[in-house]
């Protein structure tokens, strides 16, 4: 493997993390909230979709960006509603909204733009274009640093580096303010937050608000960034890799970005490559695809570091009387 | 709960919630321009209007017997088993490879030995989740959900490279051989005397999973690992206090589930397909687990609502043939049930309590 494809794996792997670790992250919040979110890949979707939609109607990336997150959260809200109001089962919550979004996008689609549930490609500012960092073209003539700089880091949309500026973000808010606190708390132990006085559920549902907001972003990148336009279930198992790295990370922002470029690493190698060949022994691309979910099973089974979520995650509070 | 007489909590509970996810359904039909009111007609007219609709709308209700007894058998000992899918596809894996490699004299012989490959191979997917579950402790949801994924990567490249016939293109294991073809529901009764259309879709499976309805409902209220399955699924605690091993109950209970979901296969692979091909489920696995929710996880309500969505399934299939209505319709009706009768539950439940409660007083 030569420089400059390495250069381009590398490029390659940056944009398929980027909407793993937006989910990822979203995924975060959430669940440190002790809100468990299967409906990651759903919310997505319907943001893809609303993304989509609304930038080849109005010509303009950032309406979509606006559609796709409304949209997000509204399946968000939804999911509160149903596992924080009326204390319903979060993880059939979350099956619930995945097909929702699964079904209802190529619905709205077919009824809207009429090419079999799909909108139409996107041109120009319908697109975030790529960015040219400042210099690039300069620089790119230094040996090895500079082809590092002015391809694999700059000439990405702009979604790309909100997502890893999301990463220092989320961990400053988690663990450096005091809602951080407060909703890692709600996540372990309610009853406590409760007892301070503080309202479990307006917590928890800024939590599920803020997942929304990045599905939301995850979801407009794959079609406004990524690609140009919604096609049906463009989410591929994207929300559930996002939900594996998410494990993998073991619920901590930083890791979660390590997680989500080696996942990201792996869909470019076997985007590329329909068998990689690893010293002589040649390997199918279906292993490849299937890694992430392997490796998240090896995990769980806490064979290599046991991954031990928060503690009251999944439970609905009950507030004593 | 003493609330609400068992008639309320068994019947009243579930078709609100079935009629609020429909009435939810022709919303989005009115939305997406069309009328609700001619696009029931036609699923009706296309699902059960005749005998050819009757025999695919059997077909499918056969699959969802199988996934929804699967999801069912798992609730009662409160494990969430996503993993259907990738247990009936695996399932499917399973009579495949019983039905290329080894010879069989008749199809009756050939049916049962799929039976026992389809329902050993789902079990086998379904055991290292439970295992890991009961030992290591990590999450049956999480594992079945990559449970599926690794399912369908394993499945596709054993139909890309180990399965497919050489020379051919699309990726498909070989046709089984026609002494294995499942006579069909059509033939029997032609048999019996009675005549009927021509189909080729219901099969005997139908009356297999009729069989493991009352076979589920044998094994859960009349025998003893039946009753150690729901005490473990009602309290733990109380169930480790009575001398019952979650390790054991968890295990077998997802052994039998995964059974059950592999079972599935002997319908779509040895009675539809006759050949194992990519997505031999068509999602089924999920759909499991709203008949499971909707029927109650009891083999009588997961037979009528296997019934309604073979129904809506058949039904749906003709409505994307005849309008512009896209066959995904079903997937939001799916949803909305799942949504109202599992998630949504409390919703429906807490005003008919706090109205039985009025009139209890009253």
């Amino acid at each position: 493997m030569d420089f400059p494809t390495l250069i381009q794996i590398l490029d390659s792997t940056l944009r398929l993390a980027t909407p793993l670790l937006l989910a990822c992250l979203a995924g975060l919040f959430s669940e440190r909230a002790g809100i468990f979110d299967i409906a990651l890949e759903g919310k997505m979707l319907a943001a893809a979709f609303a993304s989509g939609a609304f930038a080849a109607i109005s010509g303009s990336a950032w309406i979509g960006l606006a559609a796709g997150i409304g949209a997000s959260v509204m399946l968000s809200l939804l999911h509160g509603l149903a596992s924080i109001t009326f204390r319903g089962n979060q993880l059939i919550s979350g099956v619930a909204i995945n097909f929702l979004a699964a079904g209802l996008t190529v619905l709205v689609a077919q009824h809207w733009f009429q090419q079999g549930g799909r909108t139409p490609s996107l041109l120009g500012d319908g697109r975030f274009s790529p960015i040219k960092l400042p210099l690039a073209d300069t620089l790119s003539r230094i040996p090895v640093l500079g082809p590092i700089y002015s391809e694999l880091i700059s000439g990405h949309s702009i979604l790309v580096y909100v997502a890893i500026i999301c990463v220092p973000a989320t961990w400053y808010v988690l663990f450096r303010t005091r809602f951080g606190l407060r909703l890692r708390a709600v996540g372990e132990n309610p009853a406590a937050v409760d007892t301070a006085g503080i309202s479990v559920v307006g917590l928890r549902f800024a939590a599920v608000v803020i997942c929304g907001v990045l599905c939301g972003v995850a979801g407009a990148y794959l079609a406004t960034g990524l690609q140009a336009g919604f096609v049906k279930d463009m989410t591929a198992g994207r929300g559930f890799i996002a939900l594996a790295a998410l494990i993998f990370a073991k619920w901590r922002p930083w890791f979660a970005l390590y997680a989500c470029l080696l996942f990201g690493l792996l869909q470019a190698l076997a985007l590329r490559y329909q068998n990689l060949d690893i010293a002589g022994i040649a390997v199918p691309v279906q292993l490849m695809d299937t890694l992430p979910y392997i490796l998240t099973v090896v995990i769980l089974a806490g064979f290599v570091g046991r991954a031990v979520p928060p503690r009251a995650g999944g439970e609905p509070y009950v507030k004593e009387r | 709960m003493t609330v609400m007489p068992k008639w309320a909590d068994v019947i009243l509970v579930p078709l609100i919630s079935l009629f609020l996810a429909l009435a939810i359904s022709a919303l989005v039909i009115l939305a997406i321009g069309e009328d609700p009111v001619e696009a029931v007609q036609l699923m009706i007219e296309g699902s059960v209007g005749s005998i050819r609709g009757w025999g695919y709308t059997l077909y499918y209700t056969t699959n969802f017997i199988f996934t929804g007894l699967a999801v069912s058998v798992a609730f009662h000992a409160r494990l969430f088993n996503i993993g259907g899918e990738g247990q009936a596809s695996l399932g499917g894996l399973g009579v495949a490879l019983v039905l290329l490699f080894l010879p069989w004299p008749h199809w009756t012989v050939a049916l049962f030995a799929a039976m026992l490959g389809g329902a050993a191979f789902g079990a086998l997917w379904a055991l290292i989740p439970a295992w890991l579950q009961a030992k290591r402790g990590s999450h049956i949801v999480i594992t079945t959900i990559m449970f599926n994924f690794i399912a369908a990567g394993l499945l596709n490249y054993m139909l890309s490279y180990t399965l497919k016939p050489a020379g051919s293109g699309d990726p498909a294991s070989a046709k089984f051989s026609p002494s294995y073809d499942l006579p069909t529901l059509n033939s029997i009764l032609t048999d019996l005397g009675i005549q009927a259309a021509r189909d080729d879709s219901v099969n005997v499976t139908f009356l297999i999973a009729l069989l493991a309805c009352v076979l589920v409902w044998v094994l859960m209220w009349r025998t003893r690992l039946g009753y150690e399955i729901r005490a473990f699924g009602h309290s733990e605690t109380a169930a480790k206090y009575a001398g019952i091993s979650p390790l054991k109950i968890t295990v077998i209970a997802m052994l039998i589930s995964g059974g059950l979901a592999g079972l599935m296969a002997i319908n779509t692979v040895m009675g539809e397909a006759e050949r194992l091909v990519l997505n031999s489920t068509g999602g089924a696995g999920f759909i499991g687990i709203a008949v499971a929710l909707m029927g109650r996880s009891h083999p009588i309500g997961v037979l009528l609502a296997a019934l309604l969505f073979g129904f809506l399934y058949q039904g749906g299939a003709e409505l994307s043939l005849w309008t512009s209505i896209p066959a995904q319709l079903i997937v939001v009706v799916q949803a909305l049930v799942i949504l109202f009768t599992g998630a949504l539950d409390n919703m429906v439940r807490m005003p008919i309590e706090r109205m039985f409660l009025a009139m209890r007083r009253g």
